[in-house]
């Protein structure tokens, strides 16, 4: 917490600044060109993966908001995710209510579920916090096999969804709309943050991080605002599971072990921590770079996994966007 | 100066124990409306103690303080801004991350009411509180000089600019009220001649009362209407600069002291 409090030098504006000299609308345009290009170029798995990398994205936007922002660490986000599936899995299975409906229950649920977990989690702090929020993530694949409840969540078997087909007869296959939702979604849940962080409450989450006691004399209810911080956090995190949801077909016990945890973390921190943007990156690390360790040693992919871990780390102290945010301080001068 | 009847500030019979120590033991005292008020005392006095009751940071064992009327001393300390309290730190309290701009903005946190969908969706009522505080933060900045450090992080700042900016922090909310924690501490001489006229200058634009913990003696005696004086935790005097200058057991106590050590 303490490291996590006094490290990145990186919101020194929590607003996303277009490079100089290029207008905004070109970057807008070009933005939308490079969204919009996999759905005609990439075969259906690359797409999967894309639409995969932009759930993470959101996710691990969730968790930077708790963990980058605020200073509270959470390795227990995977928790989060999974609800979010399971609401999804569970509502689109057994109750049959259409698939839009699920993502915003997703995300309540999960708020509420957030917001009750970090009322007393959040007088904890520090290392303490973080090993609540990691007792969670171990504890929750078992919950969801637990008999009582299997009925609803299919134990260890699981529930099976079907992604849904494009609506108004767009001419887009159900992976292909998948992708657009997902891109639209994330980008609509990415220009939220970007607001609530550059607003008087956004200032007092990252106050609060910075120096508790003098966010208590500005007036700040440092109780009520991390409390809930963590359940918009959490929501967030949860709407990105609901997506995962339609995008695997399929939720099961196992999909969400406490590694995913890490995983979201690991996306955080390499994206950039306290950073909007750089959850982008921290999606496409935590999807592609498995794969390209796997492609540089069959054997061994954990080891290379960690490798070009640690040298993202030592190369990219602030992770992608802090190594974009220098880069574009190096243009302005 | 105004009698109790127009005080802001009442401290009355105010007890401190740390455990079996007793830091304060029983002060009383006022500030007036729009007074400088300044609080002395050699090292161990209870000065730092007090001030901390005052901000809300400490829950005095005994006695209770009160703000134009409505005591304050049983509420919880992020009340204290928003009940027009507001307060610097000895040993800078900024927030790091962030430019002196946003440093400042924050200090109006408790004048804001929009929630975070509000915030989210960028509803009017959050957009048109945060213009508004914009322009009291653009105002501020330029009183303080602070323009030209406005967008650069605070913590690049010399020692001295960022007192300034916990003081344009604690100014923002319009505060009736101003804590001032030891704000020469650390300065050098020409920028304390400069705090001076600084304090006369926000008393004038901010029409309120200040209430300063101060080492720097030539300073209190300098700006204050009214001092206060503590030792081993019991007020010895109180009274006008030149008052408590001439008080017996000020000179022995305080300025005694410091003799010995000079």
């Amino acid at each position: 917490m303490s490291e996590l409090s006094e490290a990145p030098p990186s919101l020194r504006s929590a607003t996303v600044r277009p490079a100089p000299g290029i207008p905004p609308a070109l970057l807008w345009a070009l933005g939308a060109v490079a969204l919009l290009l996999p759905l005609f170029m990439a075969e259906s798995f690359t797409l999967f993966q894309l639409t995969t990398a932009a759930i993470y994205a959101i996710a691990i936007l969730g968790l930077n908001i708790i963990t980058g922002y605020n200073g509270q660490i959470s390795l227990g986000h995977g928790a989060f995710y999974a609800v979010g599936a399971y609401v999804g899995a569970i509502m689109l299975d057994k109750l049959n209510l259409p698939y839009w409906s699920t993502l915003p229950a997703a995300a309540v649920i999960c708020g509420i579920l957030g917001w009750g977990i970090g009322r007393p989690a959040l007088r904890l702090g520090g290392l303490y916090l973080a090993l609540t929020t990691f007792s969670l993530a171990v504890a929750v694949p078992q919950i969801l096999k637990y008999r009582g409840i299997e009925e609803w969540t299919g134990g260890v078997q699981g529930v099976l969804v079907t992604k849904p087909d494009a609506p108004f007869g767009l001419p887009l296959n159900p992976d292909q709309y998948l992708y657009v939702l997902t891109v639209l979604l994330a980008l609509g849940v990415f220009i939220l943050a970007r607001n609530l962080m550059a607003s008087r409450l956004g200032r007092a989450i990252v106050a609060i991080r910075d120096h508790a006691l003098a966010a208590e004399a500005m007036g700040m209810n440092i109780a009520n605002i991390k409390t809930a911080t963590f359940a918009i956090s959490a929501a967030i995190t949860g709407l990105a599971g609901a997506l995962s949801a339609l995008a695997v077909e399929f939720v099961s016990p196992d999909s969400f072990q406490a590694s995913l945890s890490i995983t979201l973390f690991v996306g955080m921190v390499v994206g950039g921590v306290a950073s909007i943007f750089g959850a982008v990156f921290g999606g496409l690390f935590v999807v592609f770079m498995p794969n390209i360790a796997e492609g540089l040693s069959k054997s061994a992919p954990g080891v290379i996994y960690g490798i070009i871990l640690i040298a993202f780390l030592f190369l990219l102290p602030g992770g992608v966007a802090g190594l974009l945010r220098r880069l574009g301080a190096r243009l302005r001068r | 100066m105004s009698g109790n009847a127009a005080a802001l500030l009442e401290v009355r019979d105010i007890v401190i124990r740390f455990g079996g120590v007793t830091a304060v033991g029983g002060v009383s005292f006022d500030v007036g409306r729009h007074q400088i008020c300044g609080l002395i005392g050699p090292n161990g006095a209870g000065k730092t103690s007090l001030f901390n009751c005052i901000s809300g940071f400490y829950r005095p064992s005994e006695g209770q303080i009160s703000l134009e009327g409505q005591k304050i001393s049983d509420l919880p300390r992020h009340r204290m801004m928003g009940l027009g309290i507001g307060r610097t730190f000895q040993n800078l309290a900024l927030f790091r991350s962030m430019t002196v701009r946003q440093n400042v903005l924050a200090g109006a946190h408790c004048q804001g009411r929009a929630g975070f969908l509000a915030a989210a969706l960028r509803l009017a009522s959050s957009t048109r509180e945060a213009r508004e505080a914009e322009e009291r933060a653009r105002a501020l900045l330029a009183l303080l000089d602070l323009e030209q450090f406005a967008e650069i992080p605070v913590a690049g700042l010399p020692f001295g600019w960022q007192k300034r900016v916990e003081l344009a922090r604690a100014l923002i909310s319009r505060p009736k009220l101003l804590l001032l924690d030891e704000p020469a501490g650390g300065l050098n001489h020409g920028e304390v001649d400069a705090l001076a006229e600084l304090f006369h200058d926000i008393r004038r634009n901010f029409e309120l009362s200040i209430l300063l913990v101060e080492h720097h003696m030539n300073l209190v005696m300098r700006v204050s209407d009214k001092v206060v004086a503590l030792n081993f935790g019991k007020k010895i005097a109180d009274g006008t600069p030149a008052e408590v200058r001439a008080t017996p057991e000020v000179i022995s106590a305080y300025l005694g002291e410091q003799a010995h050590a000079a």
